[in-house]
């Protein structure tokens, strides 16, 4: 083997075993202080499941808190993605601590699952330009 | 020296909500409270003229006391089966049902409890203090900084926990060698005067722990600090110990957060004294509500208010039987529900007011109290009190202050969770699985936990069908554009509480309370004039 075919070799082993070891069976409660999953489902359950219910449907005490399943409210893409990155209410923002891919995956996974049937789906690139403009630019 | 609006916004931005130092450590800047005058004394109440406080937590509570003893006639409605609000103590044979329906029965041995909410109150907390002593409430220290706790990182040193003491010594022993080379090199560009480097020089080595010729090294000087490895007493020896390395130090302090959120035992809001009140913190609005005999009307719903121009009036549902509608109304009304549930009631108030409530978020807090046999974190470790932090996602332990060094079984806080990823992770669990997770990681640091655990609590705030989060998020841009609004009296119809207070602890809660009684009296008797 030649010398560049045994450094891309060794490079892709190195790789091989760094995504091996970084990679945690479970995203959610993996890392102390980011939130680290990707996928619209894990970050369904490390986030909003814990006001909206596993179920999606919600929850009622002295307030509540609207159900996600079967909501018209999500009839555009773009308004639950506003809401995601600004808060609403009593809701954290949670902007600055997903990126617009998680956020994308995140407002997708809702809207195609919880009794609700949306294809069309939303763009990270779609989700950056609803982000609150700071100093004339985009946020990140 | 005179400080412009500019370096008060600075330091707003620097202690303002949003920023690291915990659920209530933040002081809301820009919010003004006046400071505590001592117990209230307000003359020339009108004869009937009648007050409504919503919610009995400390601010409800404090409003309908201080309402009472002024001579108006006062009637509080909480939603809740119990007083207290957040201040608030599980127990034994307690049931807790949270938002989405899971029920917990508290388990926990005669003795035990938790305090899901708040636990610790500072000693500049003036208000609370002092109506802890007037109502006899007893209060013991709260410990916060133990040289004992750990410092846990699964990355540094194998996992292998290590003592506070250890990690805190070698990271100030390392810094006063670099500062002390530094000196003797000239490398400050600050210069100083002679005769203070005459003063700084012997003041970093005692600090630090360096030797006769300023380095941190392995020795008597260092042990000082850290504490030797061994005594003998049979060849009178001592063997100093090893120091860990400036690199494990670092890294260890970066990723259990030794000195970021609230972990800094040098923040104001968490230097000593803190105090906690002996037996749980619902001492405190038990004790107020001891003295509000006929005043309090619990599982009150309040759903809605209306005003005109002399009564509000409150339309409540009696939770005992659902569906009902009842009606209280009176003068003027105090309310004091969180602003997470005020912005879903229907209330007849202004814009202004309407939007400071929409305006404030909530944060969400985690707490898993776990009971075991014994006080193993004593009797093996030597820990009584305080905190272990790590980089696992329970992020903090914390060991009790009341009941040290007694028989168990004993309760420690598996989990304390502010802000941050997992909070939120843990809050879409179900309450099994947060004590099944926290008793997991936490055997991480304590092996002890396999044998020894019994049973568990976890309270999530976001979950808590009271207060639906921890509590409110102002920002000094948030306090510039709503705080006056939230704060002035709209019609007959006025807030107080935590929501709307200068910082977020009780103390904060009851100061509102006060200086919302207060301003409503005045503008009463100023009217009756
Ligand atoms: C996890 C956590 C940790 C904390 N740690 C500390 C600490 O260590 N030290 C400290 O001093 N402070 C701490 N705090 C803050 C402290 O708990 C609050 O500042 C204080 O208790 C707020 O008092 P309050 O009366 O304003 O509100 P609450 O205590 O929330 O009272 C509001 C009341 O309104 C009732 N209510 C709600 N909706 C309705 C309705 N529709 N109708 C009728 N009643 C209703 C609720 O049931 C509740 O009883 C902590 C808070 C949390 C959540």
């Amino acid at each position: 083997m030649s010398r560049a075919a045994w450094v891309a070799a060794i490079a892709a082993l190195a790789a091989q075993i760094a995504g091996a070891e970084e990679a945690p069976a479970d995203p959610v409660l993996a890392h102390p202080s980011k939130f680290i999953a990707r996928n619209g489902g894990d970050l369904y359950r490390a986030i909003c499941q814990g006001c909206h219910m596993a179920d999606a449907k919600g929850a009622r005490g002295a307030a509540a808190y609207p159900a996600l399943a079967s909501n018209p409210n999500l009839q555009s893409p773009l308004y639950p993605a506003v809401i995601v990155v600004n808060g609403l209410k009593a809701m954290p923002a949670f902007g600055d601590v997903l990126d617009d891919e998680q956020i994308a995956a995140v407002v997708n996974y809702v809207r195609g699952n919880f009794g609700n049937r949306y294809t069309d789906t939303v763009s990270a690139a779609e989700v950056n330009a609803v982000r609150p403009a700071t100093d004339g630019e985009q946020s990140r | 020296m005179t400080i412009r609006r500019r370096d008060l916004l600075a330091l707003a931005g620097l202690l303002g909500a949003g920023s690291v130092l915990g659920p209530t450590g933040a002081v809301r800047a820009g919010m003004t409270t006046p400071p505590y005058r001592g117990p209230m004394k307000l003359d020339g109440a009108p004869k009937k003229t009648s007050v409504l406080v919503l919610g009995a937590g400390l601010a409800g509570l404090t409003a309908a006391y201080e309402l009472r003893n002024a001579g108006y006639q006062v009637q509080l409605l909480e939603y809740n089966n119990r007083i207290g609000g957040r201040s608030w103590t599980l127990r034994g044979g307690d049931v807790y049902t949270e938002l989405g329906g899971e029920k917990q029965i508290c388990e926990f041995a005669p003795g035990v409890y938790m305090n899901p909410g708040p636990w610790r109150i500072s000693h500049t907390h003036k208000a609370i203090l002092d109506y802890c002593k007037r109502f006899g409430v007893a209060l013991e220290p709260f410990v916060q900084l133990n040289y004992a706790g750990y410092v846990h990182s699964r990355n540094v040193l194998g996992g292998k926990p290590q003592r506070y003491a250890h990690v805190a010594a070698d990271f100030q022993g390392y810094l006063a060698e670099m500062m002390t080379a530094a000196l003797s090199k000239g490398g400050l560009d600050q210069p100083l005067a002679p005769e203070h480097l005459a003063l700084l020089k012997p003041m970093l080595a005692s600090w630090g722990g360096l030797d006769g010729s300023g380095r941190y090294v392995t020795g008597a000087s260092s042990s000082r600090l850290r504490g030797p490895e061994s005594i003998s007493f049979e060849d009178a020896s001592i063997t100093y110990s090893q120091l860990l390395k400036f690199a494990d130090v670092l890294q260890l302090g970066e990723d259990a957060a030794m000195w970021r959120g609230a972990n800094h035992p040098g923040l104001a809001s968490f230097q000593t004294t803190l105090f906690q009140p002996v037996g749980g913190m619902d001492m405190i609005p038990k004790a107020f509500a001891s003295r509000l005999p006929g005043v309090i009307r619990t599982n009150a719903r309040v759903l809605s208010m209306t005003q005109d121009e002399s009564r509000v009036t409150v339309t409540y549902e009696d939770v005992s039987r659902p569906g009902s509608s009842l009606q209280a109304s009176a003068n003027w009304c105090i309310c004091t529900i969180p602003l997470s549930i005020l912005g879903q009631l229907e209330l007849r108030i202004g814009a202004p007011m309407k939007a400071a409530i929409d305006a404030i978020s909530y944060s969400s807090e985690t707490k898993i109290g776990l009971q075991f046999r014994r006080r193993f974190w004593e009797e093996d470790e030597g820990i009584f009190g305080g905190f272990s932090i790590t980089d696992l996602p329970i992020r903090q332990i914390f060991y009790p202050s009341g009941g040290l060094n007694t028989p168990g079984p004993g309760l420690l806080y598996g989990a304390v969770l502010h802000r941050g990823p997992p909070t939120y992770e843990f809050t879409g669990m179900t309450p099994a699985e947060r004590v099944r997770r926290a008793v997991e990681y936490g055997a991480q640091i304590h092996p002890q936990y396999h044998k020894e655990f019994q049973n568990g609590m976890a309270v999530a705030w976001h979950r808590n069908p009271y207060t639906m989060g921890c509590n409110a998020q102002w920002t000094p841009d948030l306090i510039r554009k709503h705080h006056a609004n939230a704060r002035a009296i709209d019609g007959r119809f006025v807030l107080a509480g935590e929501g709307v207070s200068g910082h977020g602890w009780q103390d904060g809660a009851i100061m509102s309370a006060l200086e919302v009684v207060e301003r409503l009296h005045r503008r009463i008797v100023a009217a009756v004039r």
